[in-house]
C-alpha cells in the first residue's frame, strides 16, 4: 500500500465501512451476536439442543421419579415382587427368569419401561444411569478442554523445544490404543482401588473413567488449537501487546485465548458427545461404571446377554444413548455453522 | 525425501518405545494381583510361589524385568500368565480375522461415503442433502457395540438372513468368508460413513467453486467428467489421509468392540479377554500390536504427504 498513499479525505477498508455505518446509523454486530443470530435461524439445531436440555433435566430429576412414581431406587431388587397391571397380578420377574417388558402407564408408572433380571425398574435405572453417563461425559470434556487449551496454547506460543516436547507427548497419547488401556485400568481398579502416595481412588468412584476419557481426546483438540495459536501469534494485535510490554502469560490469556473461543465452544459439545460414547464402550467392556451402579453402557452390557428373551434391556438404554449423542451432535453442528462456518472440526472415537 | 523418511521412522521407534515403557510401568503400579500367586494355583505353598517368582524373574529389578519382557516380545516367547499359552501364536491366529474385518469395513465405508458425500454436495441445500446429513449424524451417534448387537440378533438370529457370528477363512471359501463378515463390516463402517460423507461433502463444495472447475465447464466438459475427474479427485486428498489414520485406529482398537459383539475371535477380542483377566503379557503385547498399526499408518500418511507436498519435508 505504500506506493499509493491514501488521500486524507477518503478512508479505506474496515475504517471506511465503519464510517459508512456511522453515517447511516447502522450498528455493527460482534461475531457472537452474528453467530447467535445464525444459530437462531437453524431450527433443527435448536430443537435438538432443547432435546438435550430436556434429557439432562429428566436425569437430574431422577430421584423425583424414583420416589414419587416408581417407589423404588436404582439398585433395589424386586425379584419376587408382584405388581398389579390392569387389576391383574403379574410377577416382576417370571418363573422362567424372564423380566416383564415395558408396562407404560398400566401399573401406575411402576416399571414404565420394564424390569431387568433382578427385577430392578429400568426407567429408574435409565435416569440414574443417565446421571452417571452425562456427568462422566461433561466432566471428561472439561478435563480435555482444559488440558488441550494449556498444551495447545503453550506449544503454539513458545514453539521450539517446548513445542517439540508437547508434540511428542501428544503423539504418544495419540498412539495409545485407548480401549485396551482404558479397560485394563478400569478392570484393575475395580478389583482393589488405587493408592499412589496420598491419593486414594475408591473402587466404585467415577474418577478413573472420567480421567481416562478426559485424557484420550486431548490430542484431537490440542493439535488444532496449537495450529491456530501458531498463526495467531504472528498477528498484529499480539505484536502490539508485546510492544506495550505484555509478558507471555498475559499475551496467551488476554490476547490469544479469546480468539480461540469459537473453536473451544464448538469442540465442547462434540467432546461431550464423544466422551459419552467412549464411556459406554468402556462400561460395555466392564471397565467403566461398576455394577450395581447403572450407566447406559453397563445397562447395554447387562442387556446384550439376554437380548433373546428381553430385548428391551438392550434397546432402551441404547436408544437413550443415541438420542443424547445425536442431540449433541446436531446441536454442535449448528453451533459450528453459526460461529465458524469454515472450521473443520472433527472428532472420532 | 530420504532424510524425512528416516526422521519419521526414528520418531516412530521413539513413540513405540514410549508406549511400551508406559504400558509396562502402568501395570507395575496398578493392582493386578501377584502373578506368581495366581500361577501357583489354589492353596500354594510359600516355596512354590518363591520358585515361580525366581523362574519368571518377578523379583528382579523393574528395569531388568522390562528388558527381559521386551526381549520376549521380540523373540515371540511371551507367555500368558493365565493360560500359559504363547501370546504370539494367539496374535498370529487372530491377525487374519482382524485384518479381514478392518479391510472390508474400510473399503465399504470409503465407497458408501463417496457416493453419499458426492450426491449430497451435488444436491446441496435440497431435500436429499438434508436427508443424507441427518442419516450421517445418526450414523456417528450410534455406538458400534449396540447396533452390532441389534443387527446380530435381529438380522442374524431372528430373521436368519446372515450367520450369527463366527468366521470362515478366506482361503477355504471366499464367498462364505464375505457372507460371515457382512454384518460386522456394516456395523463397523456405519460410524465412518457418517464422518467421511460429511467431510467429503464439505470438500466437494469447496472444490466446486475453484477456477479450474469453471474452466472445465467453460470448455464444455460433461458434468459427469467434471465431477469425477476434477472435483472428486481433488476433494479426495484429505479423505485418503483420514482413511489411513482410521484404518490404523480400527486395527489398533476400534475392532475390539466389533469383534467382541460378533465373536470373531480376532486380536481385538483376544485383547478384551486378556484385559478382563488382567493377564499382563497379552495385554502388553496387544497394546504394542495396536500401537504399532496406529504409528505405522500415521508414518505412511505423513510420508505420502511429504512426497506430494515438498513444503512439509522442511518443517
Amino acid at each position: 500500500m505504500a506506493t499509493e498513499p491514501a488521500t486524507e479525505t477518503t478512508l479505506q477498508g474496515p475504517a471506511a465501512w465503519e464510517e459508512e455505518a456511522d453515517r447511516e446509523h447502522v450498528h455493527g454486530l460482534g461475531p457472537w451476536k452474528l453467530g447467535l443470530r445464525r444459530l437462531r435461524r437453524n431450527k433443527v439445531a435448536l430443537l435438538f439442543g432443547l432435546m438435550f436440555v430436556l434429557l439432562v433435566a429428566s436425569c437430574v430429576a431422577a430421584p423425583i421419579w424414583a420416589k414419587r412414581v416408581a417407589h423404588t431406587t436404582a439398585t433395589a431388587n424386586h425379584l419376587s415382587d408382584v405388581i398389579k397391571v390392569d387389576g391383574k397380578d403379574k410377577n416382576v420377574v417370571g418363573l422362567d427368569g424372564v423380566p416383564i417388558g415395558p408396562q407404560w402407564l398400566k401399573a401406575d408408572g411402576k416399571f414404565l419401561l420394564g424390569a431387568d433380571r433382578n427385577g430392578r425398574d429400568i426407567m429408574v435405572r435409565l435416569l440414574y444411569g443417565g446421571r452417571n453417563s452425562l456427568m462422566i461425559g461433561i466432566v471428561a470434556a472439561l478435563i480435555t478442554m482444559f488440558l488441550s487449551i494449556i498444551l495447545g496454547v503453550v506449544a503454539g506460543y513458545f514453539r521450539g523445544p517446548v513445542d517439540a516436547v508437547i508434540r511428542g507427548l501428544l503423539d504418544i497419547m495419540w498412539s495409545f490404543p485407548v480401549i485396551i488401556l482404558g479397560t485394563a485400568l478400569g478392570v484393575a481398579l475395580a478389583l482393589g482401588g488405587l493408592k499412589i502416595g496420598p491419593i486414594h481412588v475408591a473402587v466404585y468412584s467415577l474418577t478413573i473413567p472420567v480421567l481416562i476419557i478426559g485424557l484420550v481426546y486431548v490430542p484431537y483438540m490440542a493439535r488444532p488449537v496449537r495450529g491456530q495459536v501458531l498463526s495467531l501469534r504472528e498477528k498484529e494485535f499480539v505484536e502490539a501487546a508485546r510492544a506495550q510490554g505484555a509478558g507471555p502469560i498475559r499475551i496467551m490469556f488476554t490476547e490469544v485465548l479469546p480468539n480461540l473461543a469459537s473453536t473451544i465452544v464448538v469442540f465442547f459439545t462434540l467432546l461431550i458427545a464423544n466422551a459419552i460414547l467412549l464411556e459406554s464402550a468402556l462400561s460395555f467392556l466392564g471397565a467403566g461404571v461398576q455394577a450395581p451402579n447403572p450407566s447406559w453402557g453397563t445397562m447395554i452390557d447387562e442387556g446384550v446377554d439376554r437380548i433373546a428373551t428381553a430385548p428391551h434391556l438392550t434397546i432402551v438404554p441404547g436408544l437413550m444413548l443415541v438420542l443424547t449423542v445425536l442431540s449433541l451432535n446436531v446441536f454442535g453442528d449448528g453451533v459450528r455453522d453459526a460461529l465458524d462456518p469454515r472450521a473443520k472440526v472433527r472428532l472420532e472415537h | 525425501m530420504g532424510r524425512f523418511i528416516v526422521r519419521r521412522l526414528l520418531q516412530m521407534v521413539f513413540v513405540m518405545f514410549a508406549v511400551s515403557v508406559l504400558t509396562f510401568f502402568i501395570f507395575q503400579v496398578i493392582p493386578n494381583g501377584d502373578p506368581a500367586e495366581r500361577m501357583a494355583g489354589k492353596q500354594p505353598r510359600e516355596a512354590q510361589i518363591q520358585a515361580i517368582r525366581r523362574e519368571w524373574g518377578f523379583d528382579d529389578n523393574k528395569f531388568v524385568q522390562y528388558y527381559t519382557t521386551m526381549k520376549k516380545v521380540f523373540n515371540g516367547d511371551l507367555i500368558s500368565y493365565t493360560t500359559q499359552l504363547p501370546v504370539m501364536d494367539e496374535i498370529v491366529k487372530g491377525l487374519p480375522r482382524t485384518l479381514s474385518l478392518a479391510f472390508g469395513a474400510a473399503i465399504l465405508w470409503m465407497f458408501v461415503a463417496i457416493c453419499f458425500g458426492l450426491y449430497s454436495a451435488m444436491r446441496a441445500g435440497k431435500f436429499a442433502d438434508r436427508f443424507l446429513t441427518i442419516i450421517a449424524l445418526i450414523g456417528i451417534s450410534l455406538p458400534v457395540f449396540w447396533i452390532g448387537a441389534l443387527m446380530s440378533y435381529y438380522l442374524g438370529y431372528r430373521l436368519g438372513w446372515f450367520p450369527n457370528g463366527g468366521y470362515v477363512e478366506f482361503t477355504k471359501d471366499p464367498v462364505d468368508w464375505a457372507y460371515h463378515l457382512i454384518l460386522p463390516w456394516t456395523a463397523l463402517a456405519i460410524l465412518f460413513i457418517g464422518f467421511y460423507s460429511r467431510v467429503l461433502r464439505s470438500n466437494v463444495l469447496d472444490t466446486i467453486n475453484e477456477d479450474y472447475v469453471r474452466t472445465a465447464r467453460a470448455k464444455g466438459l460433461g458434468e459427469r467428467q467434471i465431477m469425477i475427474r476434477h472435483v472428486l479427485r481433488n476433494s479426495m486428498i484429505p479423505i485418503v489421509t483420514l482413511w489411513g489414520l482410521d484404518f490404523g485406529a480400527v486395527v489398533g482398537g476400534g475392532a475390539i468392540l466389533t469383534e467382541t459383539v460378533f465373536d470373531l475371535q480376532g486380536v481385538g477380542q483376544y485383547a478384551a479377554e486378556a484385559v478382563g483377566q488382567l493377564d499382563v503379557p497379552p495385554v502388553l503385547a496387544t497394546t504394542l500390536f495396536a500401537a504399532f498399526f496406529i504409528v505405522l499408518l500415521n508414518a505412511i500418511v505423513d510420508i505420502a504427504y511429504a512426497y506430494l507436498d515438498p513444503r512439509i519435508r522442511l518443517q
